[in-house]
C-alpha cells in the first residue's frame, strides 16, 4: 500500500494502475470478509496436532426420490476427491451409522461427528429440476458447528458438480490447486476392432478421454487405424496425436470442442510424439525428415520449424521444462536410451540419467515442483522413477508390479499417470509422486500412453 | 500419366520374356520328342522270336515276321511351369508372402548374418518381380518401451530399406514404417514370442 501511494505521486499512468489495482484489492478483501463471517479464526478446519483434518460426508439429502441415486453418487465422488490429495483423513463411510441423519442443517448431529472423530463434515442437498441438479454443498467445523464453505451448483453431471466442490475445498481449506476436474487422454483398443489392411490381426487403437478418475469416457478419434501418444494442449481444448491413418505415422491435433482436425506437420517426413509448449504455442516431436529420429519444434499451425537435435543416433520423446525455454528427451547416442536436456534452441546439451541401463519418456513436472519421471529398467520390466533437478537425486516410485511405463504428471504435480501390466493387460493407473495412493484407471481394453489436462 | 510409363514399360519386356521362354520350352519338349522316337522302346523293337530250324533241314528260310510298326508313344507336353508367386493376388500373397521377415536381437538394429540372408533372398524375389512396390515395417518386442521403440522400429526398418539398395533394389519402391510395439506378431510374454515380434516385416504394397 505504502509503495502504491508513493507510485501514485509520480506519474497519472502509474497512479490509474494503482488505485485499478486497489480497487481489484479492495474488491477481494471484501468477498475474503465476506466468506469469513462469523468468525476469520474458524475458516480453516484443523485437525489435532500433526494430524490432518478429518472429514465425514455422509449422503446427500435428495429432496425427491428421482435425486436418490445422485444424493448417493454426490457423497461417493466427493468423499474420492478429497481423499485423492491425502490432505483430508476421509472418515470411512461404512462407520456413520451411529450419527444421527440430518434433513436439515439444523439437525446436524455435531455431537455424534465429534464423537466418530470428525473436525469437519459436510452437509449436501440435491434436487432435481428438469434434467439438472440443483445441488448446495456446505462444510461445517464440527467443533464451531459453523459453515466454513457453502455454494450452490446446478447441471446434469453430478459427478462434475462433486469434482467443482473438490477443487473449491481444497482451494480454501489447503491453498491447493486440485485435480478433480482434470481429464486424462489416452489410446485404448476397447472397442476390440481390427485393422483392415494387407497383415492380419491388427488391433485398431483410438484416443479416448476420461475423468482423473476413469469415469466418463469419451472416444475422440473414429479413423479405425492405430492413434497413440496424445497430448492435451494446456487449455485443454485440443490434443495433439500420433496417427497412422494415412499409413504412416503423422502429427494431428483434435480440437475437441470444434470436431475438426488439423495436420500441423502436412505429411512432410514422419512425424510422432507431440508434446505442447506450455504457453501452447508450440509443438514439440520427432520426426524422421533427416533419415533418422530427431527432435524438432514447430508452432501449432506448423509454422517456425526449427531443428532441435542432430545426431545419428535415435533422439525421441520430447518433454518441456515448464517455462518452455528446455527440453528432455530420450537418446541413445551414448549406446543405450537415456535422458538427456537441451535448451529449446539446440543448445547446451546434457545427459541426466547415468546409472540407468535403460530409461525413456521422460516428462517433466509442473512447477512448483522441478522432477522428471521417466521410465526406467530395473529387471525384466521398467518402472517409474523420477530425477530432482534440483538435488540431483533419483527416486523410484513404482517397485517390480508387473511393467510400468509412460509417466504423465498432474497439472498440481502431486500426481503421476502411467501404464502398469500388474492387474493384467495394459492399464492406467495414477499414483502420489511419492509413490502412494495408486488406483487404477481403466479396466477395459489395453489403455496406452496416458497425458494428464491441464 | 508420366508414372504410368515405366510400369507399361516393365510389363512389356514381362510379356517378351515370357514369350521367349515359352518358346525355348517348345524347343526343349521337340528335341526331347526326337531323342525318345529314335531310340525306339525295347519293348517295341525287340527282334521277332526266330525259329530255329533243325540243323539238317533245308527248308527254305521262313518268310521274315512283318515288321511292326509302332507309332512312337507321344510324350505329353509338360504343363507349363506356373508362376505360383506372381499370379496369386496382394491379400495372398502378403498372408503369406514369399519375402520373409528378419529378425533382431534386442534393443538392437543390426542385421546379423541370418537377417542379411533373408533380406538378400527378399532382394532376389524383388528383381525377379521388379514391379512389386514394398513397405518394410519395423518391429520391437515389449522388453522396450512404448515411445523409444517407435524410433528403434523406425531404424531397424531403415537398416534394412539401406541394405537391400546395397543389393541393387531400388529406394524408391521401399518404403519404411516403424510400428514399434504396437503390432506384436506373437501376443506372448516369453523370448519365443519376443525374437518373433523384433522383425522387420515386408509388406508388398502393389505388383
Amino acid at each position: 500500500m505504502m509503495h502504491l501511494h508513493h507510485a501514485s505521486r509520480r506519474t497519472l499512468a502509474v497512479a490509474a494502475l494503482a488505485s485499478a489495482v486497489l480497487c481489484v484489492a479492495g474488491l477481494f478483501v471484501a468477498q475474503l470478509r465476506g466468506q469469513q463471517q462469523p468468525s476469520e479464526i474458524e475458516l480453516v478446519i484443523s485437525g489435532e496436532p500433526g494430524t490432518p483434518p478429518r472429514y465425514a460426508i455422509p449422503e446427500f439429502v435428495a429432496a425427491s426420490p428421482d435425486a436418490a441415486e445422485a444424493a448417493k453418487t454426490l457423497a461417493q465422488v466427493l468423499w474420492d476427491d478429497l481423499n485423492f490429495e491425502r490432505e483430508f483423513y476421509l472418515i470411512p463411510r461404512d462407520t456413520y451409522g451411529s450419527v444421527r441423519a440430518a434433513r436439515t442443517a439444523d439437525q446436524i448431529d455435531f455431537a455424534g461427528w465429534r464423537e466418530l472423530g470428525a473436525d469437519g463434515v459436510v452437509f449436501g442437498t440435491v434436487q432435481k429440476v428438469g434434467a439438472s441438479f440443483q445441488v448446495q454443498v456446505r462444510l461445517f467445523n464440527v467443533r464451531s458447528r459453523q459453515a466454513v464453505f457453502s455454494k450452490e451448483y446446478t447441471g446434469a453431471n453430478v459427478r462434475l458438480i462433486s469434482h467443482t466442490a473438490s477443487d473449491e475445498i481444497h482451494l480454501q481449506q489447503r491453498n491447493l490447486k486440485g485435480v478433480a476436474r482434470t481429464k486424462l487422454a489416452f489410446s485404448s483398443d476397447r472397442n476390440r476392432e481390427k485393422i483392415s489392411g494387407p497383415v492380419q490381426n491388427r488391433d485398431v487403437k483410438e484416443i479416448y478421454i476420461a475423468d482423473y478418475d476413469g469415469e466418463n469416457v469419451r472416444r475422440i478419434t473414429t479413423n479405425r487405424q492405430l492413434n497413440i501418444t496424445p497430448a492435451w494442449s494446456p487449455d485443454a481444448r485440443a490434443i495433439a496425436y500420433t496417427s497412422y491413418r494415412r499409413g504412416y505415422p503423422d502429427i494431428f491435433v483434435a480440437l475437441l470442442y470444434q470436431g475438426l482436425q488439423e495436420e500441423p506437420t502436412r505429411g512432410i517426413g514422419q512425424n510422432f510424439l507431440p508434446v505442447w509448449s506450455p504457453d501452447g504455442t508450440r509443438l514439440a516431436f520427432t520426426t524422421n525428415r533427416d533419415g533418422n529420429p530427431e527432435i524438432y519444434v514447430m508452432n501449432r499451425d506448423g509454422s517456425g520449424l526449427r531443428r532441435v537435435t542432430n545426431n545419428p543416433a535415435i533422439d525421441v520423446t520430447p518433454t518441456w521444462s515448464p517455462s518452455g525455454t528446455q527440453i528432455a528427451f530420450t537418446s541413445d547416442r551414448a549406446g543405450t536410451p537415456q535422458i538427456y536436456i537441451v535448451g529449446a534452441d539446440g543448445l547446451n546439451l546434457r545427459r541426466i540419467t547415468t546409472t540407468e541401463s535403460y530409461a525413456d519418456r521422460p516428462t517433466w513436472s509442473p512447477a512448483p515442483f522441478n522432477e522428471i519421471a521417466f521410465a526406467a529398467r530395473t529387471g525384466p520390466g521398467f518402472d517409474i522413477k523420477v530425477y530432482d533437478l534440483a538435488s540431483g537425486q533419483t527416486r523410484q516410485i513404482t517397485f517390480g508390479e508387473g511393467t510400468n511405463e509412460s509417466p504423465a504428471f498432474s497439472p498440481n504435480g502431486r500426481h503421476i499417470a502411467f501404464t502398469s501390466t500388474r492387474a493384467g493387460r495394459v492399464q492406467l493407473f495414477t499414483l502420489a509422486r511419492d509413490g502412494k495412493n495408486v488406483r487404477q484407471i481403466t479396466r477395459d481394453g489395453n489403455n496406452y500412453t496416458p497425458a494428464w489436462s491441464n | 500419366m508420366m508414372f504410368t510409363l515405366p510400369g507399361s514399360h516393365f510389363s512389356v519386356r514381362v510379356r517378351v520374356q515370357v514369350r521367349f521362354v515359352l518358346r525355348a520350352l517348345a524347343l526343349v519338349a521337340l528335341v526331347l520328342t526326337m531323342a525318345c522316337a529314335k531310340k525306339t522302346p525295347p519293348v517295341t523293337t525287340a527282334p521277332p522270336p526266330v525259329s530255329v530250324p533243325p540243323a539238317a533241314s533245308a527248308a527254305p528260310p521262313a518268310p521274315p515276321a512283318p515288321q511292326r510298326v509302332d507309332d512312337a508313344l507321344p510324350v505329353p507336353a509338360q504343363p507349363l511351369a506356373e508362376d505360383t508367386v506372381g499370379g496369386r493376388s496382394l491379400d495372398d500373397l502378403n498372408r503369406d508372402s514369399p519375402l520373409k521377415p528378419a529378425f533382431f536381437p534386442l534393443d538392437s538394429s543390426d542385421l546379423d548374418s541370418e537377417g542379411r540372408a533373408v533380406v538378400s533372398a527378399n532382394a532376389e524375389l524383388l528383381k525377379k518381380y521388379p514391379t512389386w512396390m514394398i513397405t518394410v515395417e519395423g518391429h520391437c518386442d515389449e522388453r522396450g518401451t512404448a515411445e523409444y521403440n517407435l524410433a528403434l522400429g523406425e531404424r531397424r526398418a531403415v537398416v534394412v530399406k539401406t541394405y537391400l539398395a546395397s543389393l541393387g533394389i531400388s529406394p524408391d519402391r521401399i518404403r519404411t514404417v516403424s510400428y514399434g510395439k504396437e503390432f506384436p506378431f506373437d501376443p506372448g510374454h516369453t523370448e519365443a514370442a519376443w525374437s518373433k515380434n523384433r522383425r522387420a516385416h515386408f509388406v508388398i504394397t502393389s505388383k
